[in-house]
C-alpha cells in the first residue's frame, strides 16, 4: 500500500489533535494553527484524490490490525477525496472572508474556542466522508452537531442562543431516528461495516425474509438524515440559525454541515443499502415530493422575507429541494446531477453569505432591504460578487447553477412518470429564484439610496474583496468547466458500488 | 405479526418508549421536559440494543473460569455501542442543559414559545 493511503486517516487525526491543540494556544498561534490545518487538509486531499484518478480504484484502509467483519475502516474514492478536497476549500475561504467580522461579533476570549470547533467541524465531516464503518458515522454525526450547534452560539445574543436550541432538537431528532434505523439494521444484518451489510441486505432480499424491518430501517435513517440537512418540513430552525450567527458560521452551516449529511445518505444509498434495491422502495417517491415542495415553498418564504441573511437562509431550504429531488428520480442521472448540486449550492451559498455581510457593513449594520438601498455602490467588491452569486442561483449560463439546473432537467427527461412534475416545478422555482435574487440585486444598485452611508473601497477590505474574488472564479470554473467534474462524480459513484 | 411481538415484547416496549420520548422532544414547550424527552428517547435504543444483545442462558464475555466456547457468552459488540450511545447521549444532554441555563437566566423562562415572543418583541 502506497503512503498516500494514509492520508484520509491523517487529515481526520490531525484535524481532531490540532483542536485540542488550540485550547491553549494564544489567539493568534490558535488562528495559524486553524488556517495550516485547513490548508494542509486540502492539500492532502488534492494529492489523494490525483492518486486515485491514477489508479482508478477506490481502496479500504484498516484502522488497527482487524480484518472486515470485525475491524473498522476507511474507504477512499474519487467522489469521497473531491468533496474533501472541496470542502477544505470552501471552509479556508469562509473562515478568511468572515474573519473581522469574527473579532466584532465574538468576545476575545472566545476566538480559541471558535477554531477548536471549526477544527473539530472539519475532522467529523472528513470521518463522516471517508467512513466505512455505519456506527462511527453515527458518532460523528453527533460531534458534528455539537460543533455546529457551538458555532451557532459563539456570538452571543439572545437570538442566537434560541436558534441553537431549536437547532440541537431538531438534529436530536434526526440523530435518535438515524440510530433506532441503525440499530434495527444491525440487528437484521449483524454487520456494521457498510459493505458486509450490502451483501447480507442483498440476501435478505433474495431470501424476502425480513422485507417490513428492513424498509422500516432504511426510513428511519432516510427522514433522520432529512431532517439533519433540513428538507422542507424540518427547515424550521434554519433561517435563525443561518441568519443570525456570525458570518462565516452561516457560510460554514449552509454549504458543509448539511451537506456532510447528505454526502452520508448517499453513501447509505449506494454502499449500505444498494442503489437498485433502493429506487425499488417507495422512500424515493417520498424524497421527491417533499424535494419538490422545499423548492417551491423554500422559495415562497425567501420572497416573503424582509431581511436579506434570512432571506439567504430560506433559499437553502430550496436548494436543499433540489437535491433530494434528484434523490427521488432514482436514476444514475438523477444522482450526478444532485452531486453537482451539493458542489454548486456550496459555492454559490458560501459566496453569497460573505457577499452579503459586505453589503450590511456599508448600511450601517442594518439587513433590512430599504437600508441596503444602493449598498453597491459603496461596496462594489462585494456589490459584484453578491450579482455573481444570485446569477449563478437564478441558472445563468457560465455559472455553475446553470449546469445543475440542465443536469436535473436532463435526468427529468429520462424518468417515465415524474418528469413532468419535475419539470414544471424547476421551472417554477427557477422563476420565483430570479423574483427574489434579482429584486436585491436591483435594489442594492438603485441609485435612490440613503448616501450617508461610509463607501468602503478595495484598500479597506483587501483579504474580504479576494476571498470574493476567489469564490466567484470557483462558481465559473464549475460553471464553465463542468464536463470533466460530471465526469469525475460519474466515476466516483461507479467506485461506491 | 401477534406471536412475534409476545416473544420480542422487550423490542416492542423499546419501540413504544421510544416513540413517548420522540413526541417529547418534538411537542413540549417546556425546555426541561424537551430534554427528559431526549433522554426517555436515547435510553429506549440502548434498551433495544441490549435487548437483541442478550441471548438466553449466557454470561457476558470475560473468561474467568477457563470456558472459551463460543457458545457460552453473548456478542459484547451491543453492549460497546450501548456504552458509546451513553456517552454521546451524556454530552448532547450536558449541552441542551448549559443551553436551557443560558436562556433562563436571560428570558427567565423555560417555555421555548415564551422566549420566542419574547425574541420578537426585543425585535433584533
Amino acid at each position: 500500500m502506497d503512503f498516500v493511503c494514509n492520508f484520509p486517516f491523517f487529515s481526520i487525526l490531525i484535524s481532531l489533535f490540532s483542536g485540542t491543540i488550540c485550547s491553549v494556544l494564544p489567539e493568534k498561534a490558535a488562528k495559524a494553527v486553524n488556517r495550516i490545518v485547513i490548508a494542509a487538509v486540502g492539500v492532502m486531499s488534492g494529492i489523494l484524490l490525483l492518486y486515485l484518478l491514477g489508479t482508478g480504484e477506490s481502496f479500504v484502509y484498516w484502522m488497527g490490525h482487524f480484518p472486515a467483519p470485525w475491524g473498522n475502516e476507511i474507504r477512499a474514492g474519487i467522489l469521497e477525496a473531491g468533496m474533501a478536497l472541496f470542502f477544505c476549500i470552501i471552509m479556508y475561504l469562509s473562515m478568511a472572508g468572515g474573519a473581522h467580522k469574527l473579532f466584532d461579533e465574538v468576545e476575545e476570549s472566545k476566538h480559541n474556542l471558535y477554531y477548536i470547533l471549526i477544527n473539530l467541524l472539519l475532522s467529523s465531516l472528513l470521518a463522516l466522508v471517508y467512513t466505512n464503518d455505519m456506527f462511527t458515522a453515527y458518532v460523528f454525526v453527533e460531534i458534528n452537531t455539537i460543533s455546529a450547534c457551538g458555532l451557532i452560539m459563539i456570538r452571543q445574543v439572545g437570538r442566537t442562543i434560541e436558534a441553537a436550541v431549536r437547532y440541537m432538537i431538531m438534529s436530536l431528532l434526526g440523530s435518535g431516528l438515524f440510530l433506532f434505523g441503525l440499530c434495527i439494521m444491525y440487528d437484521l444484518t449483524g454487520h456494521l461495516l457498510m459493505s458486509n451489510i450490502k451483501e447480507s441486505v442483498a440476501l435478505l432480499i433474495q431470501s424476502g425474509e425480513y422485507q417490513i424491518p428492513l424498509i422500516v430501517s432504511v426510513a428511519l435513517m432516510c427522514i433522520g438524515l432529512c431532517i439533519k440537512s433540513a428538507l422542507f418540513p424540518f427547515h424550521a430552525w434554519l433561517p435563525d440559525a443561518y441568519g443570525y450567527s456570525t458570518v462565516s458560521s452561516a457560510a460554514i452551516l449552509s454549504s458543509l454541515v448539511s451537506k456532510g449529511y447528505i454526502f452520508l445518505l448517499i453513501k447509505i444509498i449506494y454502499r449500505v443499502i444498494g442503489f437498485e434495491i433502493f429506487n425499488n422502495t417507495r422512500i424515493i417517491d417520498v424524497l421527491f415530493v417533499f424535494g419538490l415542495l422545499g423548492m417551491i415553498f423554500g422559495s415562497l418564504s425567501a420572497i416573503k422575507e424582509n431581511d436579506i441573511r434570512r432571506m439567504i437562509a430560506y433559499s437553502s431550504v430550496a436548494q436543499i429541494g433540489y437535491i433530494y429531488m434528484g434523490f427521488g428520480m432514482g436514476t444514475q442521472a438523477g444522482m450526478v446531477a444532485s452531486v453537482f448540486h451539493i458542489l454548486s449550492h456550496a459555492a454559490t451559498k458560501s459566496l453569497l453569505f460573505i457577499a452579503a455581510i459586505g453589503l450590511t457593513e456599508v448600511s450601517g449594520g442594518s439587513r433590512k432591504f430599504i437600508d441596503l438601498t444602493g449598498a453597491g455602490y459603496r461596496n462594489k467588491w462585494a456589490g459584484v460578487a453578491f450579482t455573481a452569486g444570485s446569477l449563478s442561483m437564478v441558472g445563468v449560463p457560465l455559472f455553475s447553477g446553470f449546469i445543475s439546473k440542465l443536469l436535473f432537467a436532463q435526468a427529468a427527461v429520462q424518468v417515465e412518470g415524474k418528469m413532468l412534475a419535475a419539470l414544471i416545478v424547476l421551472g417554477i422555482s427557477t422563476v420565483l429564484n430570479a423574483i427574489y435574487f434579482m429584486k436585491t440585486v436591483i435594489r442594492i444598485y438603485a441609485t435612490t439610496g440613503d448616501t450617508s452611508y461610509p463607501c468602503i473601497t478595495f484598500k479597506d477590505m483587501k483579504v474580504h474583496a479576494i476571498v470574493l474574488l476567489f469564490f466567484i472564479v470557483l462558481n465559473i470554473i464549475l460553471g464553465v468547466s463542468s464536463q470533466p467534474i460530471v465526469n469525475m462524480i460519474e466515476q466516483g459513484l461507479a467506485m461506491f458500488a | 405479526m401477534g406471536p412475534n411481538l409476545w416473544i420480542n415484547y422487550g423490542e416492542a416496549v423499546a419501540a413504544i418508549l421510544f416513540c413517548i420520548g420522540f413526541t417529547n422532544l418534538l411537542l413540549q414547550t417546556n425546555l426541561i421536559k424537551k430534554i427528559i424527552g431526549l433522554n426517555i428517547m436515547d435510553s429506549a435504543i440502548y434498551l433495544f440494543l441490549a435487548e437483541k444483545g442478550y441471548i438466553a442462558g449466557r454470561t457476558a464475555p470475560i473468561v474467568t473460569d477457563g470456558i472459551t466456547s463460543v457458545e457460552a457468552y453473548i456478542n459484547p459488540i451491543p453492549s460497546g455501542l450501548v456504552l458509546t450511545g451513553i456517552v454521546v447521549s451524556v454530552s448532547v444532554s450536558a449541552l441542551m442543559l448549559s443551553l436551557t441555563i443560558r436562556l433562563y437566566i436571560r428570558y427567565h423562562s423555560l417555555d421555548l414559545d415564551e422566549i420566542a415572543a419574547q425574541l420578537k418583541k426585543e425585535g433584533r
